[in-house]
């Protein structure tokens, strides 16, 4: 059995009196020292998955409406608010996109590490601040014993998101979800905190999902890949052997759609269309408005996951056909 | 969105400001009606029949003139409306226009929003007697001296909220454009500011209607036959002991209302653009 | 090679911080410090970067919503960079600028065909609302846009479409330099891809000069003819794109290289 493991997840967000469906059968498992890599587009629910997962998923309007999430062996959704919580920060955490609004600006980063590990450890303030400039050095912040007591506004982007990543390994999850946390950094401190999250799981063992729009973060980074569109997992499997052959026409138009600095292409194979949305009601595959190869099947059945090839699945009724 | 969408929207959900904003509609009818409400004429003396109890005919009772009380407060929702209407226009247009025009100009600005400053050091009702002393007691008088004090804080609260749009790229975009400096203002900024705008000028409407009897009280207001919830107020204070109800009428009405648009502002104020919900606390 | 479009001689924009006291001493901040360039007709040329060095500001500069601290900017062999906003105004219609963010660069108040034709009107290029609209029909279409949707406000449209009108807004003026500041950066990579392709074409087509302002050098590499890669205010390496990419001499460029993640495809797997 897996650390976690997501079944069947589905999300709906309550609009002018209806259920629309945001995530839709969602499965995926992680273990320790294994990174999942979640991409997709705005809008395929990527991040409501994570925010499922770490029951942030709060407000009446966006809430989960079926599956299952077990983590460690309970499952998530039945536990009690005062139990999810002491897992919530300790065995599981979280990094955001945004370095800057994750911290609060008035307060030192030291005293609010230290805040996190004494609301989940019995540490004096003294142990927890030992704690804080051990956990500083590990993420590379230059002078950790100085920087405890800097301002989240004194540091760059790039050291602000490792002070969140020191955050949260503040307790030594198990888990680590990080959502989208290079988007915002330039590309030099992106490949920095990506190589510092994987040296930080070579030694600690966490299992991180790592949610991500960029086929080539999650490619560097993941052991597995989950491809989203428009709220369902279209294609699953190794990082090696879904780059090796890609079986959903979204994926494939995904990779097509990325400009790359080692070749020239004079045009991208862009993917017609737009994402649909949530308002609009689909029949069939989600994808069949913007795929080449689309049948009368696609438009009128939800392509069943199917096993492309052994652990690789797909949720398409022609995989592997390129589009005539 | 349209203003009924935006209307619907504030009030969704909003019990207390519906029925202040129902209020307010109440008082916007009789305003209108009046002479048809009122089952008689405002003015008209009766030494014979002066304090009388409330009861029939005279609802509300009657003054120390004999006048009908309750025609009077129907007749006062009509100057309630003129003075804060009137109140909001005067500070909407020299407020909104000093503070988006300061925005936009910065140096002319500076000079121009030093002087608001000036202004606003003075409590507004400090303000608002220096300069009915140096005029007429008359409608418009009331309503410009009102407006002015006013203008000041819209034009402090218009300037940040210019300054934030300035700062916006389709204005950069238009500015690509060539669009001129008055029609960037006037075509593009301007639009974004008319729900805000509303917000502000229901909080303006109901301060306005605190300041005027707060004049009215103090007998630099209205002139004293104009009949006006202050004015009635003003005029039948020592009857106190003698004939609360008075009192009591033109007071409630007045705390009604200015309660009813305080609501209708707050409801109005949330539904707006986030952004700017900061730059309107009120007057 | 051809008399250039545009030169930039010698570019400043130098900022001063605010000093606590009133008589404090001010730091300055050298945000652009010293570029120069050259852009053919036809060509486009990419500034390419990291956040903060300086690249937005170049283009902030050229379209006078900034104004620079020295230098010289000749379009056409005339020096507009100090001249005053009234004498840069016939310039305007040559020089365009499309914007990053889709949502911000459209005011929501005014209907498309208010955005596209106000334009048109100001620098004389149509007299009559009828004209008018023709013109952002065509345009429309040529941006891959139905032209009914002049009718409507821009919070109906996706960001793909806002780019798009955004760019039926530049291109209706029939400019001879655009100005591209991040203007795919803010859009999901499928749809990135179509506007990527869209701005490609418009430019061959009408064989305007483009000055393409980017972090994302897979991006710059599809674009450009030459690429001129920033830091820290200054250029540190310009040339042709082949040599950028594939003959690096630069440092900073090389680990701007590296520092990409790829792709592994099946290929390079095997």
């Amino acid at each position: 059995m897996a650390l976690l493991e997501v079944q069947n997840l589905e999300i709906a967000v309550s609009a002018k009196g209806k259920l629309l469906p945001v995530v839709q059968s969602v499965s995926f498992s992680v273990d320790d020292n294994e990174t999942l890599g979640i991409v997709g587009e705005s809008g395929c629910g990527k991040s409501l998955t994570a925010l499922a997962i770490m029951g942030l998923l709060g407000g009446t309007t966006v809430r989960i409406t079926g599956g299952s999430i077990r983590f460690d062996g309970m499952d998530l959704l039945t536990l009690s608010e005062r139990e999810r919580r002491s897992i919530m920060g300790n065995q599981m955490a979280m990094i955001f996109q945004e370095p800057m609004t994750s911290l609060n600006p008035v307060y030192r980063i030291g005293d609010q590490i230290i805040e996190n590990i004494r609301q989940h450890q019995k540490m004096t303030k003294a142990q927890a601040r030992d704690r804080v400039v051990e956990l500083l050095s590990l993420v590379r912040i230059p002078n950790p014993s100085e920087r405890v007591d800097s301002f989240p506004h004194q540091m760059s982007g790039g050291q602000r998101q490792r002070v969140m990543i020191a955050m949260a390994l503040s307790c030594d999850p198990k888990l680590l979800i990080a959502d989208e946390p290079t988007t915002a950094l330039d590309v030099t401190v992106q490949k920095e905190v990506l190589d510092l999250m994987a040296d930080l799981q070579t030694r600690m063992g966490t299992a991180i999902i790592l949610i991500s729009h960029d086929l080539g973060v999650i490619s560097e980074t993941s052991n597995k890949v989950a491809v989203m569109y428009r709220g369902r997992v279209a294609e699953a499997a190794e990082t090696e052997s879904l780059f090796l052959e890609l079986a959903h026409p979204y994926t494939r138009g995904l990779l097509n759609s990325m400009p790359v600095v080692d070749s020239d292409v004079d045009w991208l194979e862009a993917i017609p269309g737009r994402v649909p949305t949530l308002e609009e009601e689909l029949t069939g595959c989600a994808f069949h408005p913007r795929c080449a190869s689309a049948t009368e099947l696609c438009l009128t059945t939800v392509p069943k996951e199917t096993e492309f090839k052994h652990g690789h699945s797909v949720q398409c009724h022609f995989p592997g056909k390129v589009a005539p | 969105m349209n203003a009924m969408n935006f209307l619907q929207a504030a009030f969704a959900g909003r019990r207390l400001a519906t029925l202040g904003f129902l209020w307010l509609v109440m008082i916007a009818v009789a305003a209108i009606a009046a002479p048809l409400i009122a089952p008689f004429d405002p003015l008209e003396i009766d030494p014979v029949g002066r304090l009388a109890k409330p009861g029939w005919p005279n609802l509300f009772g009657t003054d120390h003139f004999g006048r009908d009380t309750f025609s009077r407060a129907v007749y006062g929702a009509r100057m309630t409306v003129i003075i804060g209407t009137g109140s909001v226009v005067v500070a909407l247009l020299a407020g909104g226009l000093i503070g988006m025009v300061s925005a936009y100009f910065t140096k002319l600005g500076h000079f121009l929003m030093r002087g608001v400053d000036v202004l606003m050091a003075f409590p507004a009702l400090l303000m608002a007697l220096v300069l009915i002393t140096l005029l007429e007691r008359s409608v418009f008088n009331t309503i410009l001296v009102i407006g002015i004090v006013y203008a000041t804080t819209t034009a402090r609260i218009l300037f940040g909220m210019t300054l934030k749009l300035k700062g916006e790229v389709f204005v950069d975009a238009a500015v690509c454009s060539g669009v001129g400096n008055l029609s960037i203002l006037f075509r593009h900024i301007l639009p974004n500011l008319v729900s805000p705008l509303l917000v502000q000028a229901s909080f303006i409407f109901a301060f306005a209607q605190l300041q005027a009897a707060a004049l009215d009280f103090l007998g630099l207001g209205l002139p004293p036959e104009v009949p006006s919830w202050g004015n009635m107020l003003s005029e039948e204070r020592i009857y106190v002991t003698r004939a609360p109800w008075l009192l009591i009428y033109p007071g409630i009405l007045i705390v009604l209302s200015v309660f009813s648009m305080n609501l209708v502002g707050d409801a109005l104020r949330d539904s707006i653009d986030p952004r700017f919900k900061d730059d309107i606390s009120g007057v | 090679m051809s008399e250039p479009l545009l030169s930039i001689v010698d570019l400043k924009k130098h900022y001063h911080t605010k000093s606590l006291w009133p008589f404090g001493k001010k730091q300055v901040i050298k945000a652009v410090d010293g570029v120069s360039f050259e852009i053919a007709p036809g060509e486009v040329l990419s500034l390419v970067g990291e956040s903060g060095c300086g690249k937005s500001t170049v283009g902030r500069t050229l379209t006078h919503l900034e104004q620079a601290t020295s230098g010289h900017a000749l379009f056409e062999g005339q020096d507009f960079l100090m001249m005053s906003s009234s004498e840069f105004r016939p310039l305007r219609r040559e020089i365009q600028m499309i914007f990053q963010d889709p949502f911000a660069s459209l005011n929501p108040r005014l209907k498309i065909e208010q955005t596209l034709g106000e334009p048109l009107f100001i620098h004389g290029l149509c007299s009559t609302w009828e004209e008018a609209r023709n013109k952002i029909a065509i345009m429309l279409e040529t941006v891959g846009m139905d032209p009914m949707v002049m009718k409507r406000h821009p919070h109906e449209f996706s960001g793909g479409q806002r780019q798009r009108i955004g760019i039926a807004r530049v291109m209706i003026l029939k400019p001879k330099l655009v100005i591209a500041d991040e203007a795919v950066s803010a859009l999901d990579v499928s749809i990135q891809a179509q506007v990527l392709n869209l701005i490609k074409k418009l430019q061959q087509d009408s064989g305007i000069s483009m000055l393409f302002i980017s972090h994302d050098l897979g991006v710059v590499r599809h674009i450009s003819n030459r690429v001129a890669v920033m830091h820290e205010g200054k250029i540190v390496e310009i040339g042709l794109k082949n040599e950028i990419f594939e003959a690096p001499k630069h440092e900073y460029t090389r680990k701007l290289l590296s520092s990409i993640p790829r792709v592994k495809t099946g290929r390079e797997l095997v």
